[in-house]
């Protein structure tokens, strides 16, 4: 029997339905709406008035830069600490699986749940954390209520809840070495440091590619912690791109929340993808 | 030997008391002053209750009229229901692409895997669903789920196909299966380990997601978890105690699965990650 009728292209009809309507559909037109001012009954065509929008008002510049600030931020720690937890974990230690469960488990949690938790550890005068910080006999932090510590508390909280992903992926990357490089290495007398500069540091650069690339995407799309915790606040120091278009949804700027949107795929677009391809190149 | 021994030890326990600092102690923190009464937990300290208040998660529950209750069904629903249709429409769509390499099947493929990074365009997907007469509807957030959880499902799906011989649809076809029996009786059977990881996975995300019922499914009648706990920030900000009972209560669930299906839902991630 031919290939195509076996493999029937009606196989795929249900899931390109719901996809296409769904999700396509939204996509393309969102280029058209994000130029109007738009209301669901009446639409009047503004051009590129929405961008110049983004661009020049405070609050919506500010965002973009901390969606910048906030992805790239949230992926380095992720690679660097994720990459490290994973040589540990696969180290010569015991409690393997545990210690990993561990690791993962905020993975879980909902977003939500995981900001009130960490809104009340990070109370200005109650919260757990300062009150660790003051017996080392420090002062008070104001995490969140700090304009230029917020971001970064938020910050902090996203990558709580995301190195478990990270380092499961470093340590799937890691058990795929084959073992007989270290054990030619060992036999020629290289020092565990340079096991690790030399073999697994550029053998796992696949799980690597992977988690810059998950990091920075998710980074880019964050909303829930952030809505969870700051709301944005205080004033726009905490404002990211995916939290204005809610935002801009909520007052009925339709259009203008389209266009944050649109920015969204763009910046996702010539940065996150590129970048994708280069890392890729670079693997053979 | 003994040194090499001992090395271990020494690691393993320092990272036992960095992750119980780390990663324990905030969830001790939520389990301890859910239990307290109203004005110990409000000092967001992490010591033991003095005494143990499980009427906390009871008045929790009555909050709203059974609101909490309301999302559990709510949510249950959603996924329960998202769930069945990806793993039926994702299983078919995986299949099809990976047997095929012609240039039809790859354009899709590419649309597909686009979605793992593409946002979603919001406003113009309510507009799609309002033109559709389904916005604010269980069913309508049904097939949002559906939609946006379909990129990463049908790449698990197409993954898993690879492994599976072509030759034992052949002996199906000599039998003078259809295509379409062939499908459902030789080879969806065979998909049952990437249907588990499918299901785990995205009930995980699908309790778990609190952006889109925002957008798609608003209103207190079809409430979900996550917009209940929400909305609980507002209501209990001086009543942590309550406030931690909700925590617990939605959390919960998430933390069972994870403890009974660890490394599944650990090998399923990495897999997902790894191909993506």
């Amino acid at each position: 029997m031919k290939i195509k009728k076996r493999y029937s292209g009606w196989f795929l009809a249900p899931t390109m339905i719901v996809f296409i309507t769904l999700f396509i559909i939204p996509l393309v037109i969102s280029f058209y709406f994000s130029l109007t001012v738009w209301s669901f009954t009446d639409v009047t065509f503004v051009g590129l008035e929405n961008f110049r929008m983004f661009l020049k008002d405070k609050a919506l510049s500010h965002s973009l830069m901390n969606t910048f600030l906030y992805s790239f931020t949230t992926c380095g720690i992720k690679v660097v600490l994720g990459f490290l937890l994973a040589v540990y974990l696969t180290g010569n230690i015991r409690l393997k699986r545990t210690l990993r469960s561990l690791v993962f488990f905020p993975h879980l949690v909902s977003s939500v749940a995981v900001g009130i938790t960490f809104t009340a550890l990070m109370h200005p005068s109650k919260g757990l954390i300062n009150q660790v910080i003051r017996w080392f006999g420090g002062s008070s932090v104001n995490w969140l209520g700090d304009p230029s510590i917020a971001l970064f508390s938020i910050i902090g909280t996203d990558v709580w809840k995301g190195l478990g992903v990270a380092t499961v992926i470093f340590i799937s990357g890691i058990q795929a070495i084959d073992r007989t490089y270290y054990e030619a290495a060992e036999v020629d007398g290289a020092r565990s440091s340079q096991l690790l500069r030399y073999i697994t540091m550029p053998l796992c650069r696949p799980a690597m590619n992977s988690v810059i690339i998950l990091a920075l995407v998710s980074g880019m799309k964050s909303f829930d912690l952030i809505k969870a915790m700051t709301e944005g606040g205080p004033g726009t120091s905490t404002e990211v791109i995916a939290l204005s278009v809610y935002k801009q949804f909520a007052a009925g700027y339709y259009g203008l929340s389209t266009a944050g949107n649109v920015i969204m795929l763009i910046m996702i677009g010539f940065i996150a993808y590129p970048l994708q391809k280069f890392l890729i190149s670079r693997e053979e | 030997m003994n040194r090499k021994n001992l090395r271990s030890i020494l690691a393993t326990a320092a990272g036992v008391i960095a992750g119980f600092f780390i990663f324990v102690i905030p969830f001790l923190f939520m389990l301890v002053n859910s239990l307290k009464d109203r004005k110990s937990a409000n000092k967001l300290s992490i010591s033991l209750p003095e005494t143990i208040h499980l009427e906390n998660f009871a008045e929790v529950i009555r909050e709203q009229n059974y609101m909490l209750l309301r999302a559990y069904k709510n949510s249950f629903i959603l996924a329960f229901f998202s769930i069945i249709l990806l793993i039926l429409f994702s299983s078919m769509a995986g299949y099809v692409l990976q047997r095929r390499s012609d240039r039809r099947m790859s354009a899709a493929s590419a649309l597909i895997l686009a979605g793992l990074m593409v946002p979603p365009a919001i406003m113009p997907t309510i507009w799609v669903l309002q033109t559709l007469g389904i916005y604010k509807t269980m069913f309508g957030m049904i097939l949002i789920e559906v939609a946006l959880h379909t990129p990463f499902t049908v790449m698990l799906y197409r993954g898993f196909m690879a492994s599976i011989p072509v030759e034992l649809e052949d002996a199906s076809y000599i039998d003078g299966c259809s295509g379409w029996k062939t499908f459902w009786t030789v080879v969806f059977p065979l998909l049952k380990p990437v249907s588990a990881t499918v299901t785990i996975l995205n009930a995980v995300s699908v309790f778990n997601d609190f952006m889109n019922p925002l957008y798609f499914l608003p209103g207190s009648k079809n409430v979900t978890l996550q917009l209940t706990l929400y909305s609980f920030i507002g209501q209990f900000s001086s009543s942590y105690h309550l406030l931690f009972a909700d925590v617990i209560l939605i959390v919960l669930p998430m933390l069972i699965l994870f403890f009974i299906l660890n490394d599944r839902i650990v090998d399923g991630m990495t897999a997902g990650a790894v191909k993506g």
